[in-house]
């Protein structure tokens, strides 16, 4: 039973790791705030002075704003789609009874465990290259013509790899709903006479359901700030610039801070149209 | 016993006092490069020389530019010697971030340094930064190949030469790719590599006015004959290959030709590393017909201080060990001729050690033939061969370099790429205020 006076000491003891929570989110979020509305040019002689919504207007109707918002809403939507499809039947395979289940699960989440970096790296020069990649070879032992993936199909290649990477969270997270679905419902549909696609779609699918809009509430998270794999593999060329990658090279490349602060914020208003979106049509499964 | 020992602690004490007054610990913010990483592991010698002890951070060139970048615009004051490259020099110069190094003592014989990295390391006539090493480019092309072809490589060809050669040796069913050239987007990759073609046909990228020019013929011409040359004698997925992904191609012996960095020479014939590696001559950059500029580049790695140092003249002796002749020859002696820092100094080319190597005369001749002050034939409002040395450089680059690829990918036509880069520019320009 807590009293007036535990419950104050417990505010004040935790007081300190909640202004530094505060901090650590407000002061960098302040400062993109402030830095969007000036002319900021560190090599021009840094801060010019306040702009108005200069940055704003300019951001957005530069050429490259709508392809890039395009653009990071295809990669979203094409990994969730892979990932979610291959996730569910991927979790179903594993949680079928088979020799060396083990040592296959851990193959399974091990790309997982590759930093993005790294993994664009072996993707771009092991697999996608069209002169020594995998895939070249592959393509001439059957006499037909090593595709060029990063420059003709860029944005599927970088959907891929970036499907490759995510698609053992998804299987992990469905593994587990999988495995938590009582197994005499299975048993007791079958006797009913109902054909394994009835009872997947009538069983299997709203049992995992929940599973799914949690796969699908963090992969979008992190999906939309996906950097690494475009900067390895086209660096934003073949129209695979997302809008990470354009703030990127508007504050980075082009020295302009105030200008990519301005994207920054339009992207934090994405994400959160996004994240709203998101709740309203599958977070309702969250409540259930 | 006790005395002895006692006497030895007090010796000691005097010895670590006397020296921590003048020794001090600089940090110096480098790139990952072969020779850089050299140099830490010779810094035993530059602190035995003078007690200063060094800190290193090293990056890779891109993280690096954007630490420093920031660092010195916000006057951050992390580093106390920066390395730095002959596109920033003369911006961050104009803009007093840098200490000059006008008064470097007499025995490190500035005059020494070759006249173009000086030309380009300089900021009205004082230098802002030394040379670590230094490059142009140049045409590396493969003997056997050309041989077995029929055709010979003049010392100073034309375009139409390096037409020539490269459909002679392009055999394509065998994985001979007749020319190799940059076709990654950035301003450091394919961009580094048109703006010489370009230059090379007489195009500009901006008036005396500042008006882009990629509207203009020249460039068309240029961009065309870039095009055709690599999509027609050029490694399928050229538009993502960059200097590592060519160095790598041509080291596995499957490009007949290359024009990049006179430093890759190095790489190329090194036996460790390339299948190719006594079948390599060298030429000078090429030229069109009738144009009396060549296509090659100039570019220096660079050691410079950044101003409000608490530490500049430690940080000058640091620079003036790091770039002397004196660290030449230390590198010699322990690791050979060929793998000297090259490029900085005129005396390293006197040297009758240094001329044995194979691609010294043509890397000393494609440096002279580069001037930063007037990269191609009409006048220029800028500094820099394969860049323009202004802050927005990076930006417009980058964005023309993405069409760029992408024409060579053959996703767009070549006025469609020029008109989207012009276009870019202008409003780029624009927005900076030319």
């Amino acid at each position: 039973m807590a009293t007036q006076h535990s419950r104050s000491a417990a505010r004040i003891m935790m007081a300190p790791a909640v202004i530094l929570l505060l901090g650590w989110m407000l002061i960098p979020l302040t400062m993109t705030l402030v830095f969007s509305f000036k002319k900021y040019l560190p090599l021009r002689g840094g801060d010019l002075g306040w702009t108005g919504f200069d940055n704003y207007v300019r951001f957005v109707s530069s050429s490259a704003f709508w392809p890039s918002v395009q653009t990071t809403l295809i990669i979203v939507g094409g990994v969730l789609l892979i990932t979610i499809f291959f996730g569910v039947l991927l979790s179903m395979l594993l949680d079928q009874p088979m020799w060396g289940q083990g040592i296959v699960r851990i193959l399974v989440i091990a790309p997982f465990f590759v930093m993005p970096t790294v993994s664009a790296l072996v993707w771009k020069n092991m697999f996608m290259d069209p002169v020594n990649g995998l895939f070249a070879h592959l393509w001439k032992a059957f006499g037909a013509q090593p595709i060029e993936w990063l420059s003709d199909l860029s944005l599927f290649s970088i959907i891929l790899i970036v499907s490759w990477q995510w698609l053992p969270f998804a299987t992990l997270i469905l593994l587990t709903a999988i495995q938590s679905l009582d197994s005499e419902q299975l048993e007791a549909a079958e006797m009913d006479g109902a054909p394994p696609l009835s009872r997947f779609a009538f069983i299997v699918l709203p049992h995992l359901s929940r599973a799914i809009t949690i796969v699908v509430l963090i992969q979008t998270i992190f999906l939309l700030a996906i950097f690494a794999e475009i900067f390895v593999t086209t660096s934003g060329a073949f129209g695979t610039r997302t809008l990470t990658y354009l703030i990127f090279q508007r504050v980075l490349e082009s020295q302009n801070v105030g200008l990519g602060s301005a994207g920054g914020v339009y992207a934090i208003i994405l994400a959160n149209i996004v994240a709203i979106f998101l709740m309203r049509i599958v977070g309702k499964n969250l409540d259930t | 016993m006790y005395l002895k020992n006692a006497l030895r602690a007090v010796t000691a004490l005097t010895l670590i006092t006397t020296t921590s007054a003048f020794a001090e610990t600089i940090t110096i913010a480098t790139v990952n490069n072969g020779d850089m990483i050299r140099m830490q592991g010779l810094t035993e010698d530059f602190t035995a020389k003078t007690g200063h002890t060094v800190e290193w951070v090293t990056l890779e060139e891109n993280v690096l530019r954007q630490r420093v970048t920031q660092d010195i615009a916000a006057k951050g004051g992390q580093f106390d010697v920066l390395t730095i490259g002959m596109y920033e020099t003369p911006i961050w110069a104009a803009n007093e971030w840098l200490v000059s190094l006008d008064d470097l003592p007499a025995e490190y014989d500035k005059d020494d340094i070759l006249p173009a990295m000086r030309a380009g390391l300089s900021h009205s006539g004082s230098l802002y930064a030394a040379p670590f090493y230094g490059e142009s480019s140049m045409i590396m092309y493969r003997t056997d190949l050309m041989e077995k072809a029929g055709v010979t490589m003049p010392d100073a060809p034309t375009w139409s030469d390096v037409e020539a050669a490269a459909k002679a040796m392009t055999d394509k069913d065998n994985e001979i790719y007749g020319i190799c050239l940059r076709g990654k987007a950035g301003w450091g990759e394919n961009m580094a590599f048109i703006t010489t073609v370009a230059n090379s046909f007489g195009a500009r990228w901006f008036d005396e006015n500042w008006k882009p020019q990629l509207d203009t013929p020249e460039w068309k011409d240029a961009v065309s004959f870039y095009n055709n040359l690599l999509t027609s004698y050029g490694p399928p997925g050229a538009s993502t290959n960059g200097f590592n992904e060519n160095l790598a191609l041509f080291q596995q012996g499957k490009c007949g030709m290359w024009i990049d960095a006179t430093v890759a020479a190095s790489f190329v014939t090194n036996p460790n590393d390339s299948t190719v590696a006594d079948k390599v001559g060298f030429a000078l950059a090429p030229n069109k017909e009738g144009v009396d500029k060549r296509s090659n580049w100039l570019w220096a790695w660079a050691l410079a201080i950044p101003a409000g140092t608490q530490k500049e003249a430690a940080a000058k002796q640091f620079i003036e060990w790091a770039t002397s002749k004196e660290y030449i020859e230390l590198v010699a002696s322990k690791e050979g001729w060929a793998n000297v820092p090259p490029g900085a100094r005129t005396s390293l080319y006197e040297n009758p050690e240094y001329q044995k190597v194979p691609f010294a005369k043509m890397t000393l001749e494609s440096i002279n033939a580069a001037n930063p002050d007037s990269p191609t034939v009409k006048p220029v409002p800028y500094v820099g061969i394969q860049y323009v040395a202004i802050p927005e450089w990076a930006g417009i680059g980058t964005a023309a370099g993405q069409e760029f690829s992408a024409m060579v990918a053959g996703q767009q036509t070549v006025d469609e790429a020029l008109a989207k880069a012009q276009a870019n520019t202008a409003e780029e320009m624009e927005a900076a205020g030319y």
